[in-house]
């Protein structure tokens, strides 16, 4: 089963890229960063399998840094859409020239 | 785990929630309302629990529910509920047609590149721990005490430390939310 985790890891990080890549909504975006490092601990586990268990030791530290994560860029968010009124990711271009 | 002889029923379920997993997260990244959305990736969040659980880590299948499926998404759908965010002129932001050409391209050859990863093979000069996780299952206390050995005594400082970093967490969400009274 070690492979097929592995591929249904490899497939759910990509779907999560193309998410990023193609959505203009912050919040989204935000949403698939969660599922590529979801997809980043299905592998994590999928070897911990054969290799310990610390690579779910591993999976711990992923799952806090993703709460934390979530906490700051949504507040991150939320003091955008104050300034902005949106959370559309064109309409954020202050660094454009 | 790693035995060849898994009973049919494993395998059935094990491929139909992994399917449900790569469909719920097609489905998610082409819902245009964010509620959609969040409600379709808890549905990946917790058909991947189902298949920690079947790979032997109940500890990390119980936490990707309660922390993932519960606490993050419950943040995320407050947040869409905070701000509002159903109007009609904000729900289609789907990049255009060369936005999506491009995104395509780009997850096409990574997914060749890490299919072809994942195909090499890893023992080479790796040395293993010596208790693999199926005898740490064996084992009565089970995975926990498999999971708890190294978190307390191998990595107790990167443990520590990810209680700084989530205090640093909870005052820079505060601070940054905070309504400006100036």
């Amino acid at each position: 089963m070690i492979a097929e985790s592995l591929a249904l890891s490899a497939a759910l990080f990509v779907i999560g890229v193309i998410g990023v890549l193609t959505r203009r909504n912050a919040i989204i975006v935000f949403m698939c960063v969660e599922l590529m490092l979801n997809a980043v601990n299905l592998s994590f586990v999928a070897l911990s399998t054969v290799y310990g268990a610390t690579g779910q030791v591993f999976v711990i530290f992923v799952m806090t840094v993703a709460a934390a994560e979530a906490a700051v860029g949504l507040a991150i968010i939320i003091s955008i859409f104050r300034h902005k009124k949106s959370v559309n990711l064109e309409d954020i271009n202050l660094l454009r020239g | 785990m790693a035995n060849e002889f898994l009973p049919l029923f494993y395998v059935f379920n094990f491929y139909l929630f992994g399917l449900i997993a790569l469909a719920g997260s097609i489905v998610f990244i082409t819902r245009k309302s964010p509620v959609a959305a969040a409600l379709w990736l808890v549905v990946v969040m917790t058909s991947l629990a189902v298949l920690y659980v079947m790979l032997g880590a109940e500890f990390v299948g119980m936490m990707q529910v309660m922390v993932y499926a519960g606490a993050i998404m419950v943040v995320f759908l407050f947040v869409v509920m905070l701000l509002n965010l159903g109007h009609p002129s904000e729900l289609n932001d789907i990049r255009g047609k060369w936005g999506r050409i491009i995104a395509g391209f780009i997850g096409v050859a990574m997914l060749a590149q890490l299919m072809a990863l994942s195909r090499t093979s890893l023992s080479i000069n790796l040395n293993l721990p010596k208790p693999t996780t199926a005898e740490i299952v064996a084992q009565p206390a089970g995975i926990i005490a498999g999971v708890a050995g190294p978190l307390f005594r191998e990595y107790l400082l990167a443990f520590e430390l990810t209680s700084v970093l989530l205090l640093v967490a909870i005052i820079g969400a505060v601070v940054l939310a905070k309504k400006r009274s100036a």
